[in-house]
């Protein structure tokens, strides 16, 4: 079980958030709302056993896990299997190419296997870091927006493809987008200067068809709540 | 193409100029020769001058190889090492304050008037740039990229070499563009304090006796190597960039 419950301290000797409390939902999607600056990306860093700026006091029970953010990075001077293999490669171990392989193919980008990021369009280069993120094999499975960036069609496309190929694992998204929350959290959250409050959130392991009506209720509620939210 | 016609046109042009100065003032040749003069001593010298240039080149050469080396290692080691760092800088800053000039005299006092003083200065001349260029970039990769890394359970020196280092390729770069024009500076000043052989013994040598046409056609030579070794590193170091920015020449011929 992946838990968080503590509070930050700033290097200003301000909280960012106080007594804390987060449980990650075991294999599958909790998504973490709210407005900018209030410590959700701090949250997933902790997670991820990243530095952040402040001291935490409290608890976190985490694992190893694999990270995507917001930009993609990819390394500019390896192609798409060289970025995929790259965990391999930083720990000094063998590479499995027929693994990165299939999951290049996977994510749809065989025919671009040595082509370099700079070469490719921006959903591209989001499928190439997903195959990364695959290609590390870790249960506990954190995002920081990764789909944020893409155009509407990219950005539902690719949040099928995740939950499809992330299948049974425990994943954090952190998001600004209701719509997304409302598709893939099995557990949606808001976080506020008051502190993380639960949200209703599907009930089914599928993801939601982004035009189903229980997905734009559950968008709505979360729309209504984060306008209060950030109040 | 057609840049190389303008570069052709502006050389006709600053000769032109040349000659015209030389003919409208009447000035004697022992004080500004023709140009027409100073091809003839280029090409009746031909042997004297490649002698020394062939001096010179070798202590820009080797110089530059050296100083390039051991300055890109000097960055690897500060990055890898914050003692070394807090230790060295300061002094690596503060020698930046002292002429090369100043040393020139010195090193010819403990190297000697062979090629090795000037190799030497060459070496003091380049080995800064490109240490504080590469050690800059080295220490400026992507926040991300790092954390990545972290999350991956990557080790130190995995990071820096695959990481740190190929994201601070671009720095080497300009580092090296830096060095390749003044490594030949360092060269000549070497010459100028003491030698018996190279470019700038030459020159000073010519300059004493009135041979001022002696004296343009090695200068001549020396700006020609200088240009050449220039566009020779400048090619070098943008392969490095597009290397390291993973641009391919399809994806250069596409754009």
């Amino acid at each position: 079980m992946i838990t968080l419950a503590g509070s930050l301290l700033t290097g200003t000797n301000d909280w960012l958030f106080q007594s804390v409390e987060l449980e990650l939902f075991p294999g599958g999607w909790s998504c973490l709302l709210g407005p900018s600056g209030v410590g959700k990306t701090t949250i997933l860093r902790l997670l991820a056993g990243l530095e952040t700026h402040g001291a935490f006091q409290g608890k976190i029970n985490t694992a190893r896990c694999s990270y995507m953010a917001q930009q993609d990075l990819l390394m500019p001077w390896l192609n798409v299997m060289g970025n995929v293999t790259l965990g391999a490669k930083l720990r000094g171990e063998e590479i499995d190419t027929q693994r990165a392989r299939e999951l290049i193919e996977q994510v749809g980008l065989t025919e671009h296997t040595d082509k370099y990021p700079g070469q490719l369009s921006g959903g591209m280069r989001q499928r190439a870091s997903l195959a990364r993120t695959l290609m590390e094999d870790q249960d506990l499975v954190l995002l920081d927006e990764p789909f944020s960036a893409l155009d509407a069609k990219k950005r539902a496309d690719m949040q099928e493809l995740a939950h499809e190929l992330l299948g049974g694992k425990t994943v954090m998204l952190v998001t600004h987008d209701p719509a997304e929350a409302a598709r893939l959290g099995n557990r949606n959250l808001i976080m506020n200067e008051s502190g993380l409050h639960a949200m209703p959130a599907k009930t089914i392991s599928n993801i939601l068809a982004p035009e189903a009506p229980e997905t734009l209720n559950l968008q709505s509620s979360l729309l209504v709540a984060l306008r209060k939210a950030a109040a | 193409m057609n840049r190389f016609i303008w570069v052709l046109l502006s050389f006709c042009f600053a000769i032109a100029a040349w000659q015209a100065l030389v003919s409208l003032t009447g000035v004697p040749h022992f004080i500004l020769p023709a140009p027409k003069q100073v091809l003839d001593t280029l090409i009746k010298s031909r042997e004297l001058i490649a002698w020394h240039a062939v001096v010179t080149i070798s202590e820009v050469l080797i110089g530059l190889l050296l100083g390039a080396f051991l300055g890109a290692l000097t960055a690897l080691h500060l990055m890898v090492s914050a003692t070394s760092r807090r230790l060295l800088m300061p002094i690596l800053v503060f020698s930046q304050a002292i002429p090369v000039f100043a040393l020139a005299p010195v090193l010819t006092l403990w190297l000697g008037y062979g090629i090795w003083s000037k190799v030497f200065m060459a070496v003091l001349i380049t080995y800064f740039p490109v240490a504080s260029n590469f050690l800059d970039g080295l220490r400026r990769t992507d926040r991300g990229y790092l954390d990545l890394a972290t999350t991956m359970k990557a080790g130190r020196w995995q990071t820096l070499l695959q990481i740190r280092l190929p994201a601070a390729l671009p720095s080497l770069a300009s580092g090296l563009k830096l060095a390749a024009v003044y490594a030949p500076i360092g060269a000549i000043i070497g010459e100028w304090v003491g030698a018996s052989d190279g470019l700038g013994y030459l020159m000073l040598l010519a300059n004493g006796r009135a041979k001022i046409d002696l004296m343009f056609a090695s200068l001549f030579v020396l700006a020609s190597f200088t240009v050449i070794l220039h566009s020779l590193v400048s090619l070098f170091a943008n392969w490095l960039t597009r290397r390291a920015k993973g641009e391919t020449k399809e994806l250069l011929e596409k754009a």
